[in-house]
């Protein structure tokens, strides 16, 4: 039988089912065989807090979703293309964000009375027309996977769970995906299990098989590889990319990377992937709870290491003491937040910005640090280097606020040289006469970084107020004046890079000013207006306490300054305090990132106001 | 050792003592500062960390490095030096509201890893520093600021709890008695791990004479069980015996010497340290005193320093760019 083959330029897969059906592993598996082909993508893993919830809800619904294009990819894409959907709640939770005319693959024999009734469908929709203006195909992929490994000794169940694989053999075919990485992906991971390796691999076959011979499929499609910079790639997540920034910042200043960490989702995946790498000298630390995490790493930093806590935004609350302990010793910290919903417990697989604020001012007193925010999954990787920067050359806690949008979003990312990485070194204080541990570097106004071991500059410090120069106990209200503005001072003067402003006409009255991870969101809706002869400018701040030097010119530069932002207004709220400038603000927190058009529409309103 | 020949006025910073005349926050400075240049250690090598309160203020007196953090998380900042800097020594500094009770969670942690800190427990019965509140360990029906009709709770005994934390090195000394809190600092210093020692502490402001029953010479002989490794367990007029399947303080007179229990400080079994930590309840008539467990167990930080060297001597030293193309990876040409 010929196939039609038609090129596309992009598209978008959602994989939707139960939280148990491996939907994260299955579009993991169609995230890497699409990257090695060359596509520019982005990812978006979307899954509840409960490990399993009941099965065949609309709360156990997991999803992941990837956008995957022959040219540049800024988001993971507003709606889907495609979309597998392993049961009904899957195909409920989701079919609202389906444009009319787009894919739908479901497994058919989860369609039974007992499941639609348990998510409120009273028909079956894949029977009472309700789905007429998608094209739909209602397979068999749960009994086609069991007959498929009938010849396999397990039993229906342990069969059954090989469904994801038949799903991803399918989509492997339908999109001309090579099958190789994840055929070494399966042996790998299932080596010691030969009977559940066969199961997978079978599956999988299966899947694509059925693909390339029933006449259901009479098209596939092929997306041409993006053109990208010269180099080698890998697909990398945010946690993994933070992770690998810490390892490169420790090797990079020479300085023993501590990690004191306490689980909390979304950041977690940092503790885990740090403590995989023991042979660079990695010390990870699970603490009994979050004010040991931070508490601990702030020990390691006064002993010299590079002492690093992750956390997210309830955690973050517990730590605020010891932060501003940090601020107070003047010691090198980074705090890194991967932001989830709030406020308290709040949406913990769900992602948010709405912790700027806590981070800039969480803390008892005149209490400055800096704070730093990455754009993409792959920034985070010069994020963390920029934070270790930070923080040894200025002795104070460096905040990066990452995000669950972030942190579990992937992308391609051309692996760095090593020499292209930067020098972090820095100088711990040498043996001295007559030693004066707050006595500054009269460019940084960092005090030295005086470690145990170093003979004759043995001295005290802690969390009351200590007299310049010489760190002693110090209640004189001159002093403790002078102590609070140099704190200040200090912070305010680090070193960041100005702004850079993307605004190619140079005439547009309109900006869209973003932090974290509406980068993505905002650059393709600026892509889009541009296409539609909008002129818009765009600019992303990385460093948020200190700002650019440039920000207040920039601003005053536009007639009107957008900042869409995950939270009520926080960044906005910056930004009109220390500017006097009027923003205005785009905010949702629905726990996902913006959709592309919905930052067009809210800039069109304004282009139009 | 080493040829380092250090005095007490080495160990002693320039900064004036401040807690209230007659504390017994005095005599333990004196005595850790007089020990000190007996561990040969060079002064850059040791670093004392604390908490907030009265005690807390220790580590601006002694010429060595030292942090004053915040209150009861001492432990989490000694635990991340210990690990990253073996070749320090780490002294933790505390009271009983520090350790007890805002940074009981912290103490408990610490003990169970057996993080190679030595932790001095100055337990005074009282908030000094804000003026007099009732403590996790001040006896029940107390009357402070805070409690005028007297304290409802249930005191901490430190020595069971610690214990309780699977602690390796547990022992109690008294501030006025230098000999002894001497030899238990000697005993502590050569233990590895985690060694607590808690010294009874008079506060002559807020909770005077709490522990005079200890301290006057015409009723110490009787109170004080002496604990030495390897001598029965007794005071002047009464010994500790094994009964009903635990220990029992009875008369000296009612049973014969061999039946008085020889102290084992190395029992492993931590039940028999435990029944000793019971004998002596808040109203103080029998105290056992000196080193009740001193047991081998491996030192967290050495642990955790092992996995590292096993990782690079099986896997050599991390590569960077090896790390970074990890997984599937595809060239752009």
């Amino acid at each position: 039988m010929s196939k039609t083959v038609v090129s596309l330029h992009q598209v978008t897969i959602r994989f939707a089912g139960d939280s148990g059906d491996g939907m994260q592993l299955t579009g993991d598996r169609f995230t890497m065989d699409t990257a090695s082909l060359g596509n520019d993508l982005s990812t978006l893993p979307n899954f509840p807090a409960e490990i399993r919830a009941p099965q065949g809800t609309l709360a156990g619904v997991s999803s992941f979703q990837l956008h995957f294009a022959d040219h540049h990819v800024q988001t993971p894409g507003d709606a889907p293309d495609v979309l597998v959907a392993m049961n009904p709640a899957a195909l409920k939770a989701n079919i609202k964000d389906l444009p009319r005319g787009a894919t739908i693959i479901v497994d058919s024999d989860e369609f039974t009375s007992r499941n639609l009734t348990k998510v409120g469908y009273e028909t079956n929709p894949l029977e009472d027309g309700s789905l007429d203006s998608y094209k739909v195909h209602a397979l068999g992929l749960t009994s086609m996977t069991v007959s498929a490994l009938s010849d396999l000794t397990l039993s229906r169940k342990e069969a059954e769970r090989s469904k994801n694989m038949f799903a991803l053999g399918l989509l492997t075919w339908m999109y001309h995906r090579p099958t190789e990485s994840t055929e070494n992906f399966l042996n790998a991971k299932f080596a010691k299990k030969p009977e559940v390796l066969a199961a997978n691999l079978l599956a999988f076959k299966t899947g694509w098989n059925y693909g390339e011979t029933t006449e259901d499929f009479s098209v596939s499609y092929e997306i041409a590889p993006t053109k990208m910079a010269p180099g080698k790639y890998r697909n990398i997540s945010g946690n993994t990319a933070m992770a690998y920034g810490l390892i490169a910042a420790s090797k990079q200043s020479e300085l023993k990377l501590f990690l004191g960490s306490y689980p909390i989702t979304p950041a977690s995946d940092i503790l885990h992937e740090l403590s995989k790498h023991k042979k660079f000298g990695v010390i990870t630390f699970q603490a009994e709870d979050e004010i040991a995490a931070v508490g601990s790493a702030l020990g390691a930093a006064y002993g010299g290491a590079l002492g690093v806590t992750t956390t997210s935004g309830p955690g973050l609350a517990l730590k605020a003491e010891m932060i501003g302990l940090a601020v107070m010793l003047e010691l090198p910290l980074i705090i890194i937040n991967v932001q989830r919903g709030g406020p308290s417990t709040g949406l913990p697989t769900k992602t948010e910005q709405a912790d700027l604020l806590q981070a800039m001012f969480g803390r008892n007193g005149e209490s400055p640090a800096v704070v730093i925010a990455p754009a993409t999954p792959k920034d985070c990787f010069n994020i963390a280097m920029e934070a270790a920067r930070i923080a040894t050359v200025y002795r104070v806690p460096v905040f990066i606020l990452s995000d669950g949008y972030i942190a579990n979003g992937s992308e391609p990312w051309k692996i760095p040289e090593i020499a292209e990485l930067p020098d972090l070194r820095v100088e711990f204080a040498k043996t001295q006469e007559n030693f004066l541990p707050y006595d500054r570097d009269p460019k940084t106004l960092a005090r030295p970084w005086a470690v145990p071991g170093t003979k004759g500059i043995e001295h005290r410090i802690g969390g009351v107020e200590k007299a310049d120069k010489t760190g002693a106990i110090s209640y004189d209200p001159t002093n403790h004046d002078f102590m609070v503005r140099t704190r200040a001072a200090k912070v305010a003067g680090v070193s960041v890079p100005d702004l850079e402003v993307d605004d190619p006409t140079g005439d547009a009255k309109v900006l869209l000013l973003g932090w974290g991870s509406t980068f993505g969101p905002i650059a393709a809706a600026v892509e889009a207006l541009r296409e539609n002869g909008e002129k818009v400018a765009q600019a992303h701040l990385r460093y948020i306490n200190p700002f650019p030097k440039n920000l207040g010119d920039v601003l005053a530069k536009y007639d009107r300054v957008i900042v869409p932002e995950m939270n009520l207004g926080q960044l906005a709220m910056l930004l009109r305090s220390q500017f006097l400038k009027d923003i205005t603000g785009f905010n949702q927190v629905r726990g996902l990132p913006f959709s592309t058009t919905e930052i067009i529409e809210a800039t069109m309103a304004v282009l139009n106001d | 050792m080493t040829d380092l020949v250090l005095t007490k006025k080495d160990f002693t910073s320039d900064q004036e003592v401040k807690w209230c005349p007659g504390c017994g926050d005095y005599s333990i400075l004196s005595t850790v500062q007089s020990f000190l240049p007996e561990m040969g250690l060079p002064r850059e090598n040791i670093v004392f960390i604390s908490g907030i309160g009265c005690s807390s203020r220790f580590p601006y007196y002694m010429e060595t490095f030292g942090i004053h953090s915040i209150h009861g998380r001492a432990p989490t900042l000694a635990t991340g030096l210990a690990i990253s800097r073996p070749d320090l020594t780490v002294f933790v500094i505390t009271g009983d509201g520090d350790s007890l009770s805002i940074g009981g969670n912290h103490l408990i942690h610490a003990l169970r890893r057996n993080v190679n800190l030595k932790i001095l427990l100055f337990n005074n019965r009282i908030y000094g520093l804000t003026k007099g509140q009732y403590s996790p360990t001040s006896e029940q029906g107390k009357v402070t600021k805070s409690t005028p009709a007297g304290s409802l709770d249930t005191p901490f005994n430190p020595i069971s709890l610690a214990l309780g934390a699977e602690a390796t090195f547990v022992a109690r000394s008294i501030d006025s008695d230098r000999k002894h809190l001497t030899d238990t600092l000697r005993a502590a210093s050569l233990h590895k791990g985690s060694a607590l020692i808690e010294i009874y502490q008079n506060c002559p402001i807020f909770n005077d004479d709490a522990y005079q029953v200890v301290k006057d010479a015409d009723s110490k002989g009787s109170a004080i069980l002496q604990l030495v490794h390897g001598e029965p367990i007794k005071s002047q007029t009464h010994g500790v015996v094994f009964k009903n399947g635990g220990l029992e303080v009875v008369p000296l007179d009612s049973v014969p010497e061999s039946d008085i229990v020889v102290h084992n400080a190395n029992n492993v079994d931590p039940s028999y340290a435990f029944a000793l930590s019971r004998l002596s309840g808040s109203e103080l008539v029998h105290v056992p005193i000196g080193v009740f467990r001193d047991v081998e167990r491996a030192e967290y930080g050495g642990l955790v320093n092992n996995q590292i060297a096993d990782a690079i001597a099986t896997q050599g030293a991390g590569d960077l760019s090896k790390l970074l193309a990890t997984g599937d990876t595809w060239e752009v040409k």
